[in-house]
């Protein structure tokens, strides 16, 4: 006891908190687990250019007004396909409006769509997962029978026929691309739910009369995180496309909304005479799929190692 | 001793029933779980068709019908039945293929899709060609010579090809290669003056031009091809090239891998004859499932090259709510979907001993 004591010579100080042998407590054990992905995150250069991305993708969305040169909405039919310039960093599209501006707030809506569909199609696929998993039997076989069914379908052809259903817009694209993507997820936590159900310490929970519920809520959806956090990730990447091919086909957000893909999609025509009316919004399509893919890698070999 | 004989051919005949047994025990399971998806895709359709905010009888006759003739198309559509007969009678129609008619066209929903399928087949076909011939040496180069600079190149090819809107890609390759450079050939699947000298065939432009000895046509169907296929293959290079990668990374660390060497074979000999012998059937099933999804790639491909495919038909049936076509292709698209992956199924019991 004595010797963990003296192994923090200074108490109050974060950095002897955080690399402490023992933890104290539960937080002090999860600070510590954070602390020590952060510190293998730090020597994956690939997994820190995709978060830095990612980090920047957030701040230009969060602080749009102030980043933003110009009125997104405004059209200045005298300065229509500038090429870029000082004026206008990214130059100006066929009705005058500044590209630059568009694209900072065309990140919120991006953002927007790939945040609530993850938040959406995570947990949804979790509980169907985890459920089918640990009950088993004919539970199992009903549940997975959907999720079958659903993967049947290449995600963009479901989404596509869920828009065209539901109507074109931001908010039925996110339903149409939640409704395409939980069924991996869930697959991936039966999955995982399958390996540990039989471990000693769910049958111990089961010995003192924790309930099914119970122990899917506390002892198998948080082993299962891990590897659900790092698939969605990955989505985000695919979610990211599948938003802006929805937009690109008209299905998704309307012009005049400075969504990426909507702008590609009013931009194709010009594109022959102004290079940046096209070039600019696909690769900030491309961009942001590839730091959600590049961090979800790292995250992978962070906090799965198993799949690595 | 001949009691020996016949009680050890006895007992020889009784395993190879069991085998035989648990192989036909294993294919009923299948095709119990196949009829079940496939229930399960048509009933998930239905619901898709039912979603639909549009009225079908309007959609059919238009705003301006009088009272009569909307009730008389009401009924025949069947919408005045319960849901559950009107799932019965969409399970019926479904079984025997029979969409209705798509509102765009007037012809049946299925005679339009067989029209323009070939379009797709043809252009899948060519990128999967594409991708599996780069693809594959990339990947198996990438796990040769591992944590190189061959392997770093490789993988960020792999990632900017999971990362990359293709539809952006086509719009930018058209603007270079066919705009700017003028190499190949514009949108469309070939030039107008060849459109009507081409007979009619098997609706495969290459074949047809091949066979009815038209080498003009020919070469001009493959410069019209060769963008879209190229880009179209990009996603499937990615995946192929990281699948083998992984799949000969785990071979290449075998003992057989390091006898082999041992015995004086050359690094090359090794790799490609053994090992990669070895990892050849999940490649074939990485290749077949690549394959189901350029299908979906061809969606947004075919829509910026205007190639009058499975996809471009997807699209403008979106665009215009025309929801049996919409319907049809979902399903026929789940249904190849689901045949894909029980050939690579089949594949790998085939093939692969180790499965059986």
């Amino acid at each position: 006891m004595s010797i963990h004591l003296t192994a923090a010579p200074r108490a109050g100080s974060l950095k002897t908190w955080l690399a402490a042998p023992v933890p104290a407590s539960r937080l002090q054990a999860r600070a510590q687990q954070i602390w020590r992905a952060i510190w293998r995150l730090r020597s994956n250069t690939s997994a820190l250019f995709g978060f830095a991305i990612i980090l920047l993708l957030l701040l230009m969305a969060i602080f749009a007004p102030l980043i933003a040169t110009h009125d997104i909405y405004a059209q200045d039919l005298s300065a229509r396909l500038q090429p870029p310039s000082r004026a206008h960093f990214f130059g100006t599209d066929e009705l005058g409006r500044d590209i630059f501006s568009r694209i900072v707030f065309g990140a919120r809506i991006t953002l927007y769509i790939a945040i609530l569909t993850a938040a959406i199609a995570a947990p949804v696929g979790l509980i169907v997962g985890t459920t089918a998993g640990y009950l088993g039997g004919w539970v199992d076989i009903v549940l997975m029978r959907i999720v079958d069914v659903f993967l049947a379908f290449p995600s963009l052809v479901l989404a596509l026929a869920f828009v065209a259903a539901l109507g074109p817009g931001i908010e039925n694209s996110v339903i149409a691309i939640s409704l395409a993507s939980w069924p991996p997820i869930a697959r991936l936590a039966r999955a995982e739910t399958l390996t540990i159900r039989k471990s000693d310490y769910v049958a111990a929970a089961r010995l003192q009369g924790a309930s099914s519920w119970q122990i899917i809520r506390s002892d198998i959806v948080p082993m299962c995180i891990p590897s659900v956090v790092v698939r969605i990730t990955l989505n985000m990447a695919a979610i990211i496309l599948t938003a802006a091919g929805l937009g690109f086909l008209g299905l998704g957000a309307q012009p005049p909304s400075p969504e990426w893909g909507a702008m590609l999609s009013t931009g194709r025509e010009f594109m022959l005479t102004s290079w940046w009316i096209a070039a600019i919004p696909g690769c900030s399509i491309l961009l942001a799929s590839l730091a959600f893919n590049l961090f979800g890698d790292g995250l992978r070999d962070i906090l799965d190692p198993r799949h690595g | 001793m001949t009691s020996l004989v016949v009680a050890r051919a006895r007992l020889a005949r009784t395993k190879r029933q069991n085998g035989v047994l648990r192989f036909a025990a294993s294919v009923g399971r299948t095709t119990v779980s196949i009829a079940a998806t496939l229930l399960g895709l048509v009933t998930l359709t239905f619901f898709i068709g039912r979603l639909l905010p549009l009225d079908p009888v309007i959609a059919i006759l238009g705003d301006n019908v009088s009272q009569e003739a909307y009730d008389t198309m009401y009924r025949k559509l069947g919408l005045d039945q319960p849901l559950i007969v009107q799932y019965g009678l969409y399970l019926k129609n479904a079984l025997s293929f029979d969409f209705g008619d798509a509102l765009t066209s007037g012809r049946p929903v299925l005679e339009d899709i067989a029209r323009v399928f070939p379009a797709t087949i043809e252009l899948a076909t060519v990128a999967v060609v594409i991708g599996t011939g780069i693809g594959i040496p990339m990947g198996v180069l990438s796990a040769m010579y591992r944590d190189s600079l061959i392997d770093h190149v490789v993988r960020m090819i792999g990632l900017i090809g999971y990362s990359t809107p293709n539809f952006w890609l086509g719009l930018m390759g058209l603007t270079v290669f066919y705009a700017s450079l003028g190499w190949v050939s514009g949108p469309g699947r070939v030039d107008f003056a060849y459109e009507f000298t081409i007979e009619p065939g098997t609706g495969f432009l290459l074949i047809d031009t091949a066979l009815q000895g038209q080498w003009e046509a020919f070469r001009n169907v493959v410069s019209h091809i060769v963008l879209p296929a190229s880009i179209l293959s990009f996603g499937a290079l990615a995946y192929i090239s990281r699948m083998t990668r992984s799949f000969m990374i785990e071979q290449l660390g075998q003992e057989y891998v390091i006898t082999a060497r041992v015995k004086g074979m050359s690094w090359a000999r090794t790799v490609w004859v053994h090992a990669f012998r070895n990892v050849a059937v999940q490649v074939v099933t990485v290749v077949a499932l690549s394959y189901a999804f350029l299908l979906e790639g061809a969606v947004l491909t075919e829509t910026v090259f205007a190639w009058p495919g499975f996809g471009r038909y997807l699209t403008n049936a979106l665009l215009a709510g025309d929801m049996n076509a919409v319907v049809g292709c979902t399903l026929l698209i789940g249904i190849i979907f689901v045949a894909i992956n029980l050939l690579t199924d089949l594949l790998y019991r085939i093939f692969d001993p180790r499965t059986r």
